[in-house]
């Protein structure tokens, strides 16, 4: 059951587990992510999403199971098998990682420009006036003024800091992004802003995203399909409106009940 | 038992200080700088009897590669006489017993912190360069397994994540100083601390560069005839420094020049950073706009007499 029958996976996961210890973080974690669908991996604290985004975006090696990634030229490669500078080369291209404390995902002591442009000269673009315009771009489509470019990002506000972060990795047009919690941290009327910015940025790019979220709202907004996880195991998941309109699973039931009573 | 492990005079010292030992430590190190062009070597720097921001690593080096028959010059801001290289040229003398000079032209070892000679050295001759901060990395990432990381990947993109800022910030690259190049189109290099006026001349060079930092524990080299590229953009060109003026005592244009404060009154004027080349001129007839003036005149006696003691 997937929306998006017509092409390959983007994205094929198998078996993925992780221990640390004797202790799960996730275990057994299998999915494929097709081009352009958005995925919401949702649970309480400490069920794992974090952990499985992690493994998925090579950040974290898992104990067991296997990535595939269908990389530019169509070829399905497996993430722990490419080389370091492959696997470089993908997460500043390719990728995208949206942390929820941006600082962890911005140079707080350069510019906006800079670290807009970041990706850019990595990948080896050496006029700066591209860059700069480039740069420039980009901060228009998360909202951010054109005379703010060289000011550095600890003068920004945290929504501010977390557009200027999306911009960042999707300046080289990736076609996967990971986000851990993107609007976590924010204040309700920055959060709608940000969602509001991201789902159009996702549609107009065509983005693959996998998003971690305990925000019920959230994944409804953003994201086609759902999984939803407790104790490491995925214990549910599908379309996202038939998953949250009719949940299975008690556990899910009682994570839909408890949203909607906020 | 080879000559210069013989005890040097009052068997005070081993030739040049450093043991044996640890001479063939270093100089394992320089061969490996030699092999790959701008990489950085680790060694196992030694203490030395002189505080580190003196140049204990290019004192190292030099004490690995020094002979008996060497002929060493010392330079500290272009010049042969500031403390600096006074102390260092001592030390050589005193624990080695060779000859030391002013005349870039007669050194076969030239050791320096901040200036490389305005005269084209020779392939019979080797420059020693003291290194404070040998990682041109640093400034963006502190992380010392990240950056070995980025040069093994030559993942470099940071580099220019640096020149851009100061354009942004300046609206050119301001960087004057410690300017990074990229050697033999592989590894970056920091050139620290000599001025982004040299640079060109590292490039191709006919003499065996080698550069030591004592407290960062690193060696590197690049061999005669590199080719070292100074980073940029392609609307930013790599530019080194002009003095609209030539230099006031010998008339020395395109030459890096400081500036020399005259009198209490403002009077000031420009003269060539390196007091040698400055003088070899003066020697061969050269005059400056400056050389009559007696504030200027006074200055350049002093130097000369300097040279002379
Ligand atoms: N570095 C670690 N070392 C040991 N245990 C860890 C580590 N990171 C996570 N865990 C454990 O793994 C389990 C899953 O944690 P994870 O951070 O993936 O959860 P999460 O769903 O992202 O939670 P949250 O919503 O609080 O961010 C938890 O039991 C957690 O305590
Ligand atoms: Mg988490």
């Amino acid at each position: 059951m997937n929306a998006f029958p017509s092409t390959d996976p983007l994205l094929q996961v198998h078996n993925v587990t992780r221990y640390y210890g004797d202790r799960i973080g996730c275990a057994d974690v299998s999915f494929d992510l097709w081009p352009g669908e958005v995925l919401a991996i949702v649970g309480e604290s400490g069920s794992g999403k974090t952990t499985l985004l992690n493994c998925l975006s090579t950040r974290l090696a898992p104990t067991a199971g296997a990535i595939e990634y269908r990389m530019r030229d169509g070829t399905m490669r497996n993430l722990y098998q490419l080389t370091e500078a492959e696997r470089r080369l993908l997460m500043r291209t390719d990728w995208g990682f949206v942390h929820q404390n941006a600082a962890e995902g911005l140079r707080m002591n350069v510019s906006a420009g800079a670290n807009v442009g970041e990706r850019l000269m990595a990948v080896g673009e050496r006029h700066y006036g591209n860059i700069r315009s480039t740069a420039d771009d980009w901060l228009g489509r998360v909202e951010i003024e054109s005379d703010r470019i060289d000011d550095d990002p600890r003068s920004f506000s945290g929504g501010m800091r977390q557009r200027l972060q999306i911009a960042r990795n999707l300046v080289t047009r990736p076609r996967l992004v990971f986000m851990d919690e993107p609007t976590g941290g924010l204040d309700v009327s920055v959060q709608a802003r940000l969602l509001d910015l991201l789902r159009r940025l996702v549609a107009d790019l065509g983005l693959s995203v996998v998003i971690v979220t305990h925000d019920l709202a959230v994944a409804r907004l953003l994201s086609h399909r759902i999984m939803v996880m407790r104790h490491g195991n995925v214990i549910e998941s599908g379309l996202t409106d038939q998953v949250l309109d009719d949940p299975r699973e008690p556990y899910t039931q009682l994570l839909v009940s408890s949203i909607l009573q906020v | 038992m080879n000559d210069t492990a013989q005890i040097f005079e009052q068997g005070e010292y081993n030739f040049a200080y450093l043991d044996e030992q640890t001479k063939r430590m270093i100089r394992r190190a320089i061969l490996k700088g030699i092999a790959i062009p701008g990489y950085q070597v680790p060694f196992a720097s030694r203490e030395m009897p002189m505080p580190y921001g003196w140049g204990t690593g290019g004192v190292q080096v030099t004490a690995a590669i020094l002979g008996k028959d060497d002929c060493l010059k010392m330079i500290d801001q272009g010049s042969d006489d500031t403390t600096n290289a006074v102390s260092l040229r001592g030390f050589f003398e005193k624990t080695a017993g060779v000859r030391t000079t002013y005349e870039t032209s007669e050194a076969s070892v030239i050791q320096t912190r901040h200036r490389i000679p305005e005269k084209a050295l020779r392939e019979d001759q080797i420059i020693v360069f003291q290194v404070p901060i040998p990682e041109p990395l640093r400034f963006l990432e502190p992380r010392e397994t990240e950056t070995r990381k980025m040069h093994a990947l030559e993942d470099y993109g940071l580099m220019h994540v640096k020149l851009y800022e100061d354009i942004a910030k300046n609206g050119h690259i301001a960087t004057t100083y410690a300017y990074p190049v990229k050697v033999n189109d592989r590894y970056v290099m920091d050139p620290s601390p000599t001025p982004k006026f040299d640079n060109p001349k590292i490039d191709q060079m006919a003499a065996l560069q080698l550069y030591g930092a004592g407290r960062e524990k690193r060696i590197y080299a690049i061999p005669p005839y590199t080719k070292v590229k100074s980073l940029d953009f392609e609307d930013y060109p790599f530019e080194v420094q002009k003095f609209d003026k030539p230099c006031g005592l010998c008339g020395a244009e395109n030459v890096y020049l400081d500036e020399v404060i005259l009198d209490d009154k403002g009077g000031r004027m420009f003269v060539c950073s390196d007091s040698d080349y400055c003088e070899e001129r003066r020697a061969d007839g050269h005059l400056g706009p400056m050389a009559a003036d007696p504030a200027a005149h006074q200055f350049g006696a002093t130097q000369a007499e300097e040279t002379a003691r």
